[in-house]
């Protein structure tokens, strides 16, 4: 495969499942070497998606490859070039970590001595427990040795659908070094996940929804291209802030954001600053004192909702 | 119960399962009315300290009080008083939206006329009455997930305990829930939240932190980053929840 040419690629993809179309003719490519993510609720179609590029369903209309090679044709040589990590915990509960691990060795020929160098950032934390039940791990260690699981036969390209889901916000984290540490390996990760502030860890994204693709670019771009005053609000009685911003006449969106409200505003050119004065001497004549407001950046997240909505 | 005593509260609960000492010793108050944040990271001990709560475990020591039940004594009391919802499980995909709703509130020994009455304004509050009819399975992810959370409120618990609530959910969704969850929490219900979701964990009144079984924070979100000098509670976890976290090889210290 050329330098230029995409690790992984889709065009027009479908995917009917009786009635429901999962999948709706959706399109994109993955560069060699980059960490692509798919951010997107449960039902986006997420994980229809990586079965498709995992050879394990085939679409019902168009076309996907994985490193140059077609899915529905060429899928043996698919199978033995990448690594897929499901959604759902899916090793061995009653085996241990080591022959969880041998096991995924031993079924692409080879073995944990002869692969410990590609594995031992990860299984050297797993290690010390090598001789636990896998069933017995929790959710941060069982993601590591799933992983660990996907990287025993050196694969060119992961696929990893949803591996922080339910994973708490540290183990989160950590399983994202790995990811970057894996990245300067050469390796091609394609990862899904629904936790939007994952994004800024990926070098492209799509944003998907409903078996579409809403939007695909870097994370600073998507961001970016949110296209109206966006404003922070800060007040002590959060609820009855939205409430009121609720009934102000240019309000476009408002929501709760961490500590913060997030407003945008109907007219798309007006200048932020102005807009926040306004809203400011709103919140104030309906009576609520001491909000804070100021134009802020949009984050991945604001543009994903106004996507939506 | 008495008018302004804490609906929760917690003395040195402790379970222990052989050696292993899942929850340690944890102290807390939950009022009226407060949405309270109950985090921790995956194996801190919070699902244990929940089942106890909810009357589905027995604590090996300590005291706890719910919704002015004993713990140790009053268990199904405890389940009559209290709403539970979780993302795992929560509605019969095979049941209509309106036949879930009567087997809830059946199962708490509502009335047909209360069954009736309580259902219809349900529907009618969530916009739902076209679906009324509709299997479950055929609704959109968030749609079901107000409704598991309506659903657990239909016999008017002091306390309803999500699990998780929003898991999953599209971030539109996850914030017209939260405005469930303020809208249940001023008419009076005490709502106790567990959440992967750290920018969730602001949008409640006061938070506990478990590490190891223990609570090492107790607040609300804004003392809390002042106390322990963090900008957001995704500090203050990554702080608490694993010292020295940032090296990924400080995960292996709890497996």
């Amino acid at each position: 495969m050329t330098a230029a040419a995409a690790a992984a690629r889709a065009s027009g993809l479908v995917k009917r499942f009786g009635d429901t179309t999962a999948l709706q003719g959706i399109s994109f490519s993955v560069a060699a070497g980059e960490i692509f993510g798919f951010l997107g609720p449960d039902g986006a179609g997420k994980s229809t998606l990586f079965r498709i590029l995992a050879t394990l369903i085939i679409p019902s209309a168009g076309t996907a490859e994985v490193l140059g090679r077609d899915v529905v044709t060429q899928h043996w040589d698919i199978r033995a070039r990448v690594g897929y990590m499901p959604g759902r915990f899916s090793l061995y509960p009653d085996l241990s970590v080591e022959e969880n691990l041998a096991f995924f060795a031993s079924v692409f020929g080879t073995t944990i001595v002869r692969e410990y160098e590609r594995i031992a950032p990860i299984y050297s934390q797993l290690e010390p427990f090598k001789s636990r039940r896998a069933g017995a791990l929790s959710g941060g260690m069982k993601q590591k040795l799933a992983l660990c699981c996907a990287l025993v036969h050196r694969p060119e390209l992961l696929l990893l659908d949803e591996p922080t889901t339910g994973v708490d916000a540290v183990s989160r984290r950590e399983f994202w070094e790995l990811l970057a540490q894996l990245k300067t390996t050469g390796l091609t990760i394609v990862v899904s996940t629904p936790y939007m502030d994952e994004a800024d860890r990926c070098d492209r994204v799509a944003l998907i929804d409903g078996g579409k693709i809403l939007a695909t670019d870097t994370p600073s771009a998507i961001a970016g291209s949110f296209g109206r005053p966006l404003l922070a609000v800060k007040a002590r009685d959060r609820y009855r802030a939205l409430l009121i911003l609720r009934g102000f006449p240019h309000l476009h969106t408002v929501f709760p954001f961490g500590e913060v409200l997030h407003y945008s505003d109907e007219r798309k050119d007006a200048a932020p600053e102005q807009v926040a004065a306004e809203v400011a001497d709103f919140l104030q004549a309906k009576g609520l004192e001491g909000a804070e407001v100021h134009p802020i950046e949009a984050g991945i997240e604001d543009t994903f909702m106004e996507r939506l909505a | 119960m008495t008018d302004g005593a804490p609906v929760i509260q917690v003395q040195d609960l402790t379970r222990t399962f052989g050696s292993f000492v899942a929850v340690d010793h944890i102290r807390f108050d939950v009022q009226a009315g407060e949405v309270f944040g109950f985090l921790g990271a995956n194996g801190a001990g919070k699902t244990t300290a929940i089942r106890m709560l909810t009357g589905l475990l027995v604590p090996s020591g300590g005291q706890a009080r719910v919704a002015g039940h004993d713990v140790y004594t009053a268990s199904e009391a405890i389940k009559r008083s209290i709403g539970y919802m979780s993302q795992r499980f929560s509605l019969y995909e095979d049941l209509t939206v309106r036949e879930n709703a009567r087997l809830y509130g059946g199962i708490y020994g509502l009335t047909d006329d209360e069954l009736r009455d309580r259902i219809g304004a349900m529907l009618s509050r969530l916009k739902l009455e076209p679906a009324a009819d509709t299997r479950v399975s055929a609704l959109p992810l968030g749609w079901r997930q107000k409704l598991a959370f309506s659903v657990a409120l239909l016999h008017r618990p002091t306390i309803v305990f999500l699990d998780e609530p929003t898991s999953g959910v599209d971030p539109v969704t996850r914030r017209q829930f939260w405005e469930l969850i303020y809208e249940t929490a001023r008419a009076g219900t005490t709502v106790l939240v567990t959440t992967h979701y750290m920018d969730e964990a602001e949008y409640c009144d006061r938070i506990s932190m478990m590490v190891a079984g223990r609570i090492e924070a107790l607040g609300s979100p804004s003392d809390l980053k002042r106390e322990f000098g963090v900008r957001s509670m995704d500090e203050l976890f990554v702080q608490l929840a694993r010292p020295g976290a940032g090296s990924p090889a400080s995960g292996s210290a709890r497996p």
